[in-house]
């Protein structure tokens, strides 16, 4: 039915009848006088009557299936409004993702309220210092991310590894540089996938790895990250280790819930192979 | 940016929520592109000049989002991202939520194309020449699109009329 043209004139009594015209009766698009007409046009026309009738019930049932949909309470996820001044924004979005998720969370919560103190109280923070608490409320968002996705059991990413080009390509898509996935079996994690996640500035990576003991380790890949190279940072939010570092422009920071020697093993083969050459 | 402007793009969410649902059948993924659309509208927001409707702005940063998120998927092999879902993720509804995986369903058996066109002009009721510029589609793309997705709607709605997802659709009418 497709290989019909779909406008084809239908004949009418008045002025020509469209099946646009129709559509456009179903929608409630025509004046009266022309309503009217193609009341009188579809009561002479039982096939056409039968076919506005099913496309004004299809309205119906789409209105009233998705209505459910719109008379949800909206989730709190979409109604926290990233703000425009740094470093609000980070905060912001770490909150309603700590809020949403159970125990360690908390505790990261309160160390991101913290920092909001702090940074309320330095007015205005000189760069340098400024830089540094980007980077430390990356390592935060870092460690809450970690938290929130790593216990997924059905879902701990958005794409898996078994379409890592895939996953690469759209992260390398959506962060506007090229992005990739450190191979890590040779520290004994292996690639489960990734997901995309809203940033400071704008998105950022998350890569998960498994060890065959089940552990999870997340890398967390931010760019823009203004300042310094720096050396490794080693933070604790919790129960989640969180080593971070900025490298031309970019910020990471790798959690898990592996010892401090372990993370660290991780980290710097993670940097040996990412560092741009 | 006024209070007033936040309030509006507040306003819309609910309605680009059952858009989203609509379009992607799923509740995550639908709530995934809302953020991402919300997202780039605060950031652009300063950008916007109140040429029109402020819902008719935030679905066009929505359509663009779900042409890319599209062509990504359309790049891979094999796009499995959410078909085994459990159940379970659904939110309880009663009655309604049974239709509305129906309806889930049913959409995603429209290509995408056909789905917004149906989608905006029978459930957001925008005109069809908002639904042209918001795609960036000619007039009468968009009355082919609705008159073929209408169309095809017929058939499967007609070609299940025996069994139960039609009954429980049916219901709703």
């Amino acid at each position: 039915m497709d290989d019909n043209p779909p406008l084809k004139a239908v004949e009418s009594i008045g002025a020509p009848m469209t099946e646009a015209e129709l559509h456009a009766y179903v929608d409630g698009r025509l004046g009266s006088a022309r309503r009217a007409e193609v009341e009188a046009f579809l009561a002479a026309r039982p096939d056409d009557r039968e076919r506005v009738l099913d496309w004004q019930a299809q309205n119906l049932m789409l209105r009233a299936a998705l209505g459910t949909v719109h008379d949800e309470p909206v989730p709190l996820r979409l109604t926290v409004r990233p703000p425009s001044p740094w470093p609000w924004r980070g905060l912001a979005a770490g909150l309603a993702i700590a809020a949403v998720s159970a125990g360690t969370a908390w505790s990261v919560r309160g160390a991101l309220d913290a920092e909001a103190a702090r940074i309320a109280l330095a007015t205005p923070p000189a760069q340098g210092v400024a830089d540094e608490q980007r980077l430390s409320a990356l390592a935060h968002r870092a460690a809450v991310a970690h938290v929130v996705y790593s216990p997924e059991v059905h879902r701990p990413v958005e794409v898996g590894a078994d379409q890592e080009q895939a996953l690469v390509t759209w992260l390398t898509k959506r962060l506007g540089t090229p992005v990739r996935a450190p191979a890590l079996a040779a520290v004994g994690y292996e690639l489960i996938g990734g997901r995309l996640l809203p940033g400071d500035a704008g998105p950022v990576a998350q890569f998960m790895y498994g060890s065959a003991s089940g552990q999870r380790l997340t890398l967390y890949l931010s760019r823009d990250i203004a300042g310094q190279d720096t050396a490794f940072r080693f933070t604790k939010d919790g129960a989640v280790n969180v080593f971070f570092w900025r490298e031309a422009g970019f910020g990471y920071a790798i959690s898990a819930g592996a010892d401090r020697e372990e993370l660290l093993r991780v980290s710097q083969e993670v940097y040996r192979q990412l560092k741009p050459s | 940016m006024r209070a007033t402007d936040r309030a509006d793009l507040l306003a819309c969410i609910p309605s680009l929520r059952r858009y989203t649902r609509g379009l992607t059948g799923d509740g995550d993924r639908a709530d995934d592109l809302v953020q991402d659309t919300l997202e780039r509208a605060w950031a652009r927001f300063s950008m916007w000049q109140r040429r029109g409707e402020v819902r008719a702005w935030l679905f066009g940063i929505m359509h663009n989002h779900f042409v890319d998120r599209l062509r990504a998927q359309r790049a891979r092999p094999e796009d499995g991202m959410g078909d085994d879902l459990p159940e379970v993720a659904q939110r309880p509804m009663q009655g309604d939520g049974l239709a509305l995986r129906d309806v889930d369903r049913l959409l995603q058996r429209l290509s995408p194309e056909h789905r917004e066109v149906l989608l905006l002009v029978g459930v957001e009721e925008l005109a069809y020449q908002e639904v042209a510029t918001l795609l960036a589609i000619p007039l009468g793309t968009v009355m082919s699109r609705l008159s073929r997705a209408r169309a095809q709607l017929r058939v499967e709605l007609q070609g299940t009329a025996d069994g139960a997802a039609t009954n429980r659709i049916q219901r709703v009418k």
